[in-house]
């Protein structure tokens, strides 16, 4: 494997660790049940209501 | 007439995203538990057949109460998406891209790609800067969805306001700017490819920074390739190259390849930087 795919291979596996950590710190927050609690409600800015 | 497996893939992917049915009788949303989860596509959580959210949506309210908890679960959603799939999520799991794709058949002159259209495929990373990130900061409002969002406006808009008496009342200035929008948007789709993807989309522009590391998405055999364009020459987005950060990974350069260079696979890109040199020189 040449330079550039080493990098490209290492900045795949920092990017999985990072979304898989933010997934996590986002469980833990209740970051799920934030969005979830958004979204079960009429969003009146996406609707066009303000 | 020919239904190609990338249809079939987008219709499946817009139904699984919409299959509360019954929304669109009773004009009331979906309030399951899976409503947390965050498609893949833009998809309006208060369309009332969403059973999960929109990322672009999640995204913009969790800036805005950022300065009290920061939104790292859909950071992470959308980390994890862009480094699987990058951009195969526009040509292929967005409802909306859907959509536009169904409107540019329509049988009308179109507008073919050329230096403009290329300038103002820029225009979509400062919608995502200013509409997605910078007013849910600053003005603690989701600038993209209240002001611009046609899928909003489309998917749950003018279905909630025909259904429910009250929010007819509540219609302002507002609602028809947006309606205003989304027409614009739905007519320019007709005449020039992908018209909200190309220059307006936030979502895109995310999934476009993830091109050179997505696992999944489409490879160019630097054997076979014989530098012949045809590919570019054919494709109907801004790309210089096969799958640069404006490829929607939609495979029509696969179809016009004389010598099947060109294949869907995972793993690292298969042209050295030379190489991508050399073809696009060509």
């Amino acid at each position: 494997m040449n330079k550039n795919g080493i990098i490209k291979w290492a900045a795949r596996i920092l990017i999985l660790l990072a979304a898989a950590a933010c997934l996590t710190l986002g469980f833990m927050n209740h970051g799920f049940q934030d969005v979830k609690n958004k979204a079960i409600r009429i969003c009146y800015e996406c609707i066009g209501i303000g | 007439m020919h239904i190609s497996g990338r249809r079939y893939t987008q219709l499946i992917a817009a139904v699984l995203y919409n299959c509360n049915f019954r929304g669109f009788v009773t004009g009331e949303i979906y309030k399951g538990e899976v409503k947390g989860i965050c498609t893949p596509g833009l998809n309006c959580y208060s369309c009332p057949g969403a059973v999960m959210s929109c990322p672009l949506g999640s995204l913009q309210t969790g800036l805005l109460s950022s300065k009290y908890k920061f939104p790292y679960y859909i950071l992470g959603t959308l980390l994890l998406f862009g480094l699987i799939c990058g951009r195969f999520i526009c040509g292929f799991l967005c409802p909306f891209g859907f959509l536009q794709d169904l409107l540019h058949k329509i049988p009308t002159p179109k507008l073919k790609k050329n230096k403009v259209t290329r300038i103002l495929s820029y225009a979509k990373y400062g919608i995502l800067v200013i509409f997605a990130i910078l007013i849910p900061l600053i003005r603690l409002e989701p600038g993209f969805c209240k002001y611009i969002c046609p899928a909003g406006t489309l998917e749950a808009g003018i279905p909630l306001v025909i259904r429910n008496e009250a929010l007819q009342k509540l219609i302002s200035f507002l609602f028809s700017w947006k309606v205003l929008v989304c027409i614009g948007i739905l007519i320019a789709c007709v005449f020039i490819f992908r018209a909200f993807c190309r220059f307006l989309c936030p979502l895109g522009a995310i999934y476009s920074l993830f091109h050179p590391i997505a696992f999944f998405g489409i490879r160019v055999d630097p054997e076979k390739c014989i530098h012949c364009n045809a590919c570019i020459r054919n494709c109907d987005m801004d790309v210089k190259r096969v799958c640069d950060h404006e490829c929607i990974q939609c495979g029509k350069c696969k179809k016009h390849c004389p010598v099947d260079a060109i294949y869907y696979g995972a793993g690292r890109r298969s042209f050295s930087k030379k190489e991508k040199l050399k073809q696009t020189d060509s």
